[in-house]
């Protein structure tokens, strides 16, 4: 028997000793993006001072931030961001599911493609803007119209991801499942999906952002707490505006971290040869 | 009672009988397009025949079966999956329990000269590394029958030459009947007992020619001249597919 020892090379990557450190690599990953936030700071306030423009028009980078942190700590924002988190995670779930569903029904049904598919991009032409009041008025203002709206927002990219990417898997794989048996359920869990991934989860990057702003379009259809309504109070009964710019900051940390997770959840599930 | 049996069976290809015994290792070659890889799909069930009956063991094959093993011209590995885990993928899919079939996979593994791979992922094996797995792939679920696609097509001479060398062996360890493609000549007179000569348009199968060479076999020595023989007249055949006039 021909025994054949594995070349050092591939002992190193399978046990990941050849890799840069953890911290290296971070580091490397997150400068540019510090370089860039530098810039764009150092930009607006330099914008701010050269206009001489007053707060309430724009407001400096600086009152923004300490209006951020005393708006985290005297628990004005608090309340707002977890109303708007708990939608948009929902939003997603429901979103997400049906999504999956539709797109695996859609790759694998012509007919249901031919069927569904003219439709279901006619609803995603439609704006949202426009569809949320009507939403509001049929559900009310609470929680299950505010999910339904990022629901419907974040529905198509991954539907599509979803079809594009089963409809994309090799089909001699396809065929590999056939020839060991593999029943309906086995060559979508085990074959399909799989090797779809990468597209489902992209899509998911996208679903991910929409849901955030499907959340505030929702609760600028009314309603009295999410980060939405918090901006229409800062610009209006409050006028404050450095507070409504730390809301639109809470805001965007909060799609950037949800979208990192996603990217997370990617590099865990799906390999990428190095 | 043969292995393999086809009753007249026709596709693309007209009307193909042949048996095929137990423990034999028959192989087909022919041009491109002639419908060998058609007809090794009939027998694996992947593809009904249009017409005809194909029997494995006196039964028949009505589709995909796990005493029927293939394996493809390439690989087929699942990228996302370790060498192990695309080894137990038939198991998987069969439901056999994971500490079941890891162990068996492992055997296989080790069969098939993959030890210490277990872990490394397809895009980390060269490509005689990945027909390896691809092979142990296909006996995890211990066929009778093992039918060969063009299996190294895609190597270098070298590497193929080797994995020749070690499907004899595998077949020496295993008892499994083996039929395979192939369109190399040398290659289909070294593995197997009988080479049928297929042609193209229509394809069919003209003539079948047994090697006289004892086993076990080598590339090197004494049967050179039984391979060379064996050779010629498949060669002979296959430029002038006129079965009267090419057997000589």
């Amino acid at each position: 028997m021909t025994k054949v020892a594995p070349p050092v090379g591939i002992r190193a990557r399978v046990s990941g000793v050849k890799r840069p450190s953890a911290w290296r690599q971070f580091a490397h990953d997150v400068t540019p993006v510090l370089a860039a936030g530098a810039i764009f700071v150092l930009g607006w306030a330099a914008i701010v001072r050269l206009g001489d423009y007053p707060p309430y028009i724009l407001p400096g980078p600086l009152p923004v931030a300490e209006r951020f942190v005393s708006g985290w700590t005297s628990g004005i924002i608090g309340p707002h961001f977890w109303t708007t988190l708990a939608e948009v995670l929902l939003g997603l779930a429901v979103g997400g599911t049906a999504a999956l569903l539709t797109g695996v029904l859609l790759a694998r049904s012509r007919l249901a493609a031919r069927m569904l598919s003219p439709y279901i991009v006619a609803a995603q032409a439609t704006p949202i803007l426009a569809l949320a009041p009507l939403i509001a008025l049929w559900f009310g203002t609470g929680l299950s119209s505010r999910v339904l709206i990022c629901a419907l927002i974040c529905f198509f990219p991954i539907a599509v991801g979803t079809m594009v990417g089963i409809r994309s898997v090799d089909p001699k794989l396809i065929e590999l499942g056939r020839s060991f048996r593999a029943s309906r359920r086995q060559r979508l869990t085990r074959i399909e999906v799989p090797s779809a991934l990468p597209q489902i989860l992209g899509s998911f990057r996208i679903g991910v952002t929409l849901a955030v702003v499907g959340a505030i379009v929702a609760e600028w259809a009314g309603g009295d707490t999410g980060l939405g309504v918090l901006i229409n109070l800062a610009r209006g009964s409050m006028f404050d505006i450095p507070l409504m710019f730390a809301t639109l900051l809470t805001i965007a940390v909060m799609g950037v971290t949800l979208y990192l997770i996603v990217v997370a959840i990617e590099r865990r599930l799906v390999r990428t040869p190095r | 009672m043969d292995a393999i049996e086809l009753h007249r069976i026709g596709r693309s290809f007209e009307d193909v009988e042949l048996r095929v015994a137990e423990r034999e290792i028959v192989a087909i070659v022919g041009p491109n397009g002639c419908g060998k890889s058609t007809l090794l799909r009939v027998i694996s069930g992947l593809l009904a025949p249009d017409h005809g009956q194909v029997l494995a063991f006196d039964s028949t094959v009505a589709g995909p079966e796990p005493r029927i093993g293939l394996v493809f011209q390439e690989p087929r590995l699942l990228p996302w999956r370790s060498v192990l885990d695309n080894v137990a993928f038939p198991l998987e899919l069969a439901g056999v329990g994971r500490s079941d079939r890891v162990a068996r996979a492992r055997e296989v593994i080790r069969l098939t000269g993959l030890e210490g791979f277990d872990e490394a992922f397809p895009d980390q094996l060269s490509g005689g590394m990945a027909q390896r797995a691809s092979l142990a792939r296909a006996l995890a679920p211990e066929p009778d029958v093992l039918l060969l696609d063009e299996p190294f097509s895609a190597l270098d001479a070298m590497t193929r030459e080797r994995l020749d060398d070690e499907l004899l062996r595998l077949w020496g360890q295993t008892g499994t009947t083996i039929v395979l493609v192939s369109h190399s000549i040398s290659e289909a007179v070294f593995l197997s007992d009988r080479v049928l000569v297929m042609t193209q348009r229509p394809g069919r199968i003209i003539a079948e020619v047994p090697v006289m060479a004892s086993r076990p076999r080598s590339l090197s020595g004494s049967r050179a001249s039984a391979f060379s023989q064996a050779a010629d007249r498949v060669r002979a055949l296959l430029t002038s597919p006129d079965p009267a006039g090419a057997v000589a």
